[in-house]
C-alpha cells in the first residue's frame, strides 16, 4: 500500500527516530515485543514480596518457552498469508506420543525424541499437501486436521498418564548460572531452525508469498515447496514443544481444552510478535518475546490478586486490543477506498 | 423467472453431491441397521440437525461476506447459560418469561462487538472472533465462579426443544424451517441478501456504488451471533440445563457443514439449499459412527481405542476428503 510516498516515508522516519527508523516492521515488532514484556516483567517482579528468584525465573521460563515453542510454529505458516489452527493438536499428540516411547535408556529416548520429531513433520507435511496440492482454505483445513490429531492423541493415550526419561525431564526443568534450559532450548532453536529458515531460499520465498503471491508467483519463486516447508516446520516446532511439555509435566493427556488454549495464545503471541496477520512480515523471536508477554499477563493476575478464572477473558481482551491497533493503519491510509478490500 | 427456475437455481453441483451423500449414508446405515429408514428415526435426525441449522444459518452469511465467525462456540455458551441464568439479572417473574429473548440479545451483543471489530476496526474476522471467543469463555467461566447462577432451563424453553406444536414436527425443525425460509428470502428477494453476495465478491466496488459496505458486515454478524445464541437456548432447553463447555463440538460442524454445502469460504458464492443439505449430512455422519460403532471391531482385535477417536479422525477425514473433490481454490496464475 502507499507505495510511492515509501522512500519519503523512510526519510522522514530515519530524521526523528534515528536507528528506530531504520529498522524494518518486522524488527521494530520485536522491540515493542521486548519492551512490553519487559515492562511487565519488571511490575510482575517489583510487586513479587520475595523479589525475583532464580526459582521464579524458571518457573516463568518454562510456562513461557511452552507457548513460545507454539507460537513460533503459528508464525511461519502466518507469515505466508496463512493460518494452522492445528497446531495445539499438533503440540497435544506430541505431548501424548512422548509421554508413551521417550522412556528407558538414554538410546531408546533418543529414538523417543526422534520420533515424535517425525510425527510433528508428518503432522505439518500432512497440512502442507492438503492446503498447497489440495489447495484447500488453511483455516479449514487445518481446523479438520486438528480433529484428526486430536482424535489419533486419544488413540494413544485415551486416560491422562505415562511418564518420560527422568533425565530429560530432570535436564529440562533445572537451569545453569540462573539461566534456565528451556531459554537455551528456545536460543538452540532459533539458531538451529529460524535463523537458518529465514535465510533460506525457501524462507525468503514464504515472505514473499505473504506479500503478493501473484507477484510471487510471477517472479518464478517456489510457492509450492515454500508452503509445504512453512507448514512442515510449524508442525516440528508445534511437536518439540509437545516434547517439552512432557518432560515439563511428567506425562502426557489428551485435552481438547488444551489444544484450544494453545491454539488462541500462540496466534496472540504472534500477533503481540510483530506479525502481521496479512502475511509477509514477522519474526519467530518476536513471536518468543509475544509469548512470554501472553503468559505474564496470567502470573500478573495473580500478583493482582484477580482472580485467575478471569484469565482467558483477559487473554481475550489483550488479543483483541492487539489486533485492534492493527486498525490504527486506518487512519493512515489517504485513500478510503485502501481500507476495503 | 419461472418459480421451476428460482428452485432449480438453488441447487448447484455441491448441494446435490452433499444430498447424494446423505442417501448413501442413510443406504449404508439401512444395510447395517434397517431402523435407519423408519420415519421415527429420520424425524429425530432432523430434530438433532436443527440445532446445527439454527447457527449455521447465522454464520453462512458471515461467511457469505468472506469473513468468519470463530466464536460460536461460546456464543452457544453464552446463549444457553444467559437464559437460563436470566432469572439472576431481570428478576425471577421477568426473569423466566424474557429468557430467550434475553439469552438471544446477549448473543447479539457479541455478535454486535465482533461486527464493529471486522467492519469498523477492520480487525481480521477470524483473530478478532477467536478473540472474542476467549472473553465470551472469561465471562461466562466468572459468571458461574461468582456466584451460584440458576442453570435450570426454564418451561418456555424446554417446550421449544423438544415439544411438537405442530404434530409430527419438534419444535427446533420447526424453528429451522422459519428461519431458513427466512434467510432464503432475504438472500434472493431483497437488497440486504444482494448485497451480502456482493461484498462477499468485492467489497471495493459495493463501496464504490454507494452502499456502506460496513452497516451490512455488521448486520450479518449479529445475526450470527443471534444464531449461536438461540441454539444455545435450543440446547439448554434440549437438557434441561446449561452448561460451560455446550458449544465446543459446534464449531467444526458449523464451519463444515456450510463448506461442504457448496458455500465459497472466501465469500460471495452458495446457496443456502447446499447449507441445510451439509446440516444434514453432518448429523447423519455423526449419528452412522455411533450406530455403527466402529470401535468394537477395533476391541474384538483386541486393540482398545476410545469411541471418541473414530468420531474425530472420521469426521476430520470425511471434511478433508470432501472438499478436495469439490471445495478446492482456483490455482494462482
Amino acid at each position: 500500500m502507499n507505495v510511492s510516498s515509501e522512500p519519503e516515508g523512510l526519510v522522514n522516519r530515519q530524521k526523528y527516530f534515528g536507528w528506530v527508523g531504520r529498522l524494518s516492521a518486522a524488527q521494530r515488532g520485536v522491540l515493542i515485543a521486548m519492551l512490553i514484556f519487559a515492562a511487565m516483567f519488571f511490575v510482575y517482579g517489583w510487586k513479587q514480596a520475595a523479589g525475583l528468584t532464580p526459582n521464579m525465573l524458571n518457573t516463568a521460563a518454562n510456562k513461557g518457552a511452552l507457548l513460545a515453542l507454539v507460537a513460533m510454529a503459528q508464525t511461519l505458516p502466518v507469515i505466508t498469508r496463512g493460518l494452522d489452527l492445528s497446531v495445539g493438536a499438533t503440540f497435544v499428540l506430541s505431548n501424548c506420543l512422548a509421554s508413551t516411547i521417550v522412556v528407558g535408556g538414554p538410546m531408546a529416548t533418543t529414538f523417543g525424541i526422534f520420533g515424535v520429531l517425525l510425527l510433528g513433520l508428518a503432522c505439518g507435511a500432512v497440512n502442507g499437501v492438503i492446503i498447497v496440492y489440495g489447495r484447500l482454505q488453511p483455516l479449514i483445513a487445518t481446523l479438520a486436521t486438528s480433529a484428526v490429531y486430536f482424535g489419533i492423541a486419544l488413540a494413544v493415550r485415551p486416560q491422562p498418564g505415562g511418564e518420560v526419561n527422568f533425565e530429560l525431564a530432570d535436564f529440562m526443568t533445572r537451569s545453569t548460572f540462573a539461566v534456565p534450559h528451556t531459554v537455551l532450548l528456545l536460543l538452540a532453536v532459533v539458531l538451529f531452525i529460524w535463523i537458518p529458515y529465514r535465510r533460506s531460499v525457501l524462507g525468503r520465498a514464504a515472505f514473499a508469498i505473504g506479500s503478493s503471491e501473484q507477484a510471487a508467483y510471477m517472479s518464478g519463486i517456489p510457492i509450492n515447496r515454500a508452503k509445504m516447508l512453512a507448514y512442515t516446520l510449524s508442525g516440528l516446532l508445534a511437536s518439540i514443544g509437545g516434547i517439552l511439555l512432557t518432560a515439563l509435566t511428567y506425562s502426557g493427556a489428551a485435552k481438547m481444552s488444551i489444544a484450544n488454549e494453545y491454539t488462541l495464545n500462540s496466534i496472540g503471541a504472534v500477533v503481540i510478535g510483530g506479525t502481521s496477520l496479512f502475511g509477509g512480515v514477522g519474526s519467530a523471536v518476536g513471536s518468543i518475546f509475544g509469548a512470554f508477554v501472553m503468559r505474564t499477563v496470567g502470573d500478573l493476575l495473580i500478583v493482582f490478586d484477580i482472580n485467575p478464572v478471569l484469565q482467558p477473558l483477559f487473554v481475550g481482551v489483550v488479543l483483541l486490543v492487539a489486533v485492534s491497533l492493527g486498525s490504527l493503519r486506518i487512519l493512515r491510509i489517504k485513500n478510503r477506498l485502501d481500507i476495503y478490500r | 423467472m419461472s418459480v421451476s427456475g428460482v428452485i432449480a437455481r438453488q441447487f448447484d453441483r455441491a448441494t446435490l453431491i452433499a444430498f447424494g451423500c446423505v442417501i448413501v449414508l442413510l443406504l449404508i446405515g439401512a444395510m447395517v441397521e434397517p431402523a435407519f429408514l423408519s420415519p421415527k428415526y429420520l424425524i429425530q435426525q432432523l430434530h438433532t440437525a436443527s440445532f446445527l441449522g439454527v447457527v449455521a444459518s447465522g454464520v453462512m452469511l458471515v461467511i457469505l461476506l468472506g469473513h468468519i465467525d470463530l466464536s460460536i462456540p461460546w456464543t452457544i455458551g453464552v446463549g444457553g447459560m444467559m437464559a437460563t441464568g436470566a432469572t439472576g439479572f431481570l428478576g425471577p417473574e421477568l426473569g423466566i418469561t424474557l429468557a430467550v429473548p434475553f439469552g438471544v440479545l446477549c448473543g447479539a451483543l457479541i455478535g454486535t462487538v465482533n461486527g464493529l471489530g471486522v467492519a469498523y476496526l477492520r480487525a481480521p474476522a477470524m483473530i478478532f472472533t477467536l478473540g472474542m471467543n476467549a472473553v465470551a469463555q472469561g465471562l461466562m467461566v466468572y459468571h458461574t465462579g461468582g456466584f451460584a447462577p440458576q442453570d435450570r432451563a426454564t418451561e418456555f424453553m424446554r417446550e421449544l426443544a423438544v415439544g411438537h406444536l405442530i404434530p409430527g414436527v419438534p419444535n427446533p425443525l420447526l424453528l429451522w424451517i422459519i428461519l431458513g425460509a427466512a434467510i432464503v428470502f432475504v438472500l434472493n428477494r431483497t437488497v440486504l441478501g444482494r448485497r451480502i453476495y456482493a461484498v462477499g465478491n468485492q467489497e471495493r466496488s459495493v463501496f464504490l456504488s454507494g452502499v456502506d459496505t460496513r452497516k451490512v458486515i455488521l448486520i450479518c454478524f449479529i445475526f450470527s451471533g443471534a444464531c449461536a445464541a438461540l441454539t444455545g437456548v435450543l440446547l439448554a432447553g434440549w437438557a434441561n440445563r446449561s452448561y460451560q463447555a455446550m458449544g465446543d463440538p459446534y464449531l467444526l460442524p458449523t464451519i463444515a457443514a456450510i463448506i461442504l454445502g457448496g458455500t465459497n469460504v472466501l465469500g460471495g458464492r452458495g446457496k443456502y439449499v447446499g447449507t441445510i443439505a451439509g446440516v444434514i449430512l453432518i448429523t447423519i455422519l455423526q449419528s452412522m459412527l455411533s450406530v455403527v460403532q466402529p470401535q468394537r471391531y477395533f476391541a474384538q482385535l483386541g486393540v482398545d481405542i476410545p469411541a471418541d477417536t473414530f468420531r474425530q479422525v472420521v469426521f476430520g477425514a470425511v471434511i478433508i476428503g470432501m472438499l478436495l473433490i469439490y471445495g478446492r481454490q482456483q490455482l494462482v496464475r
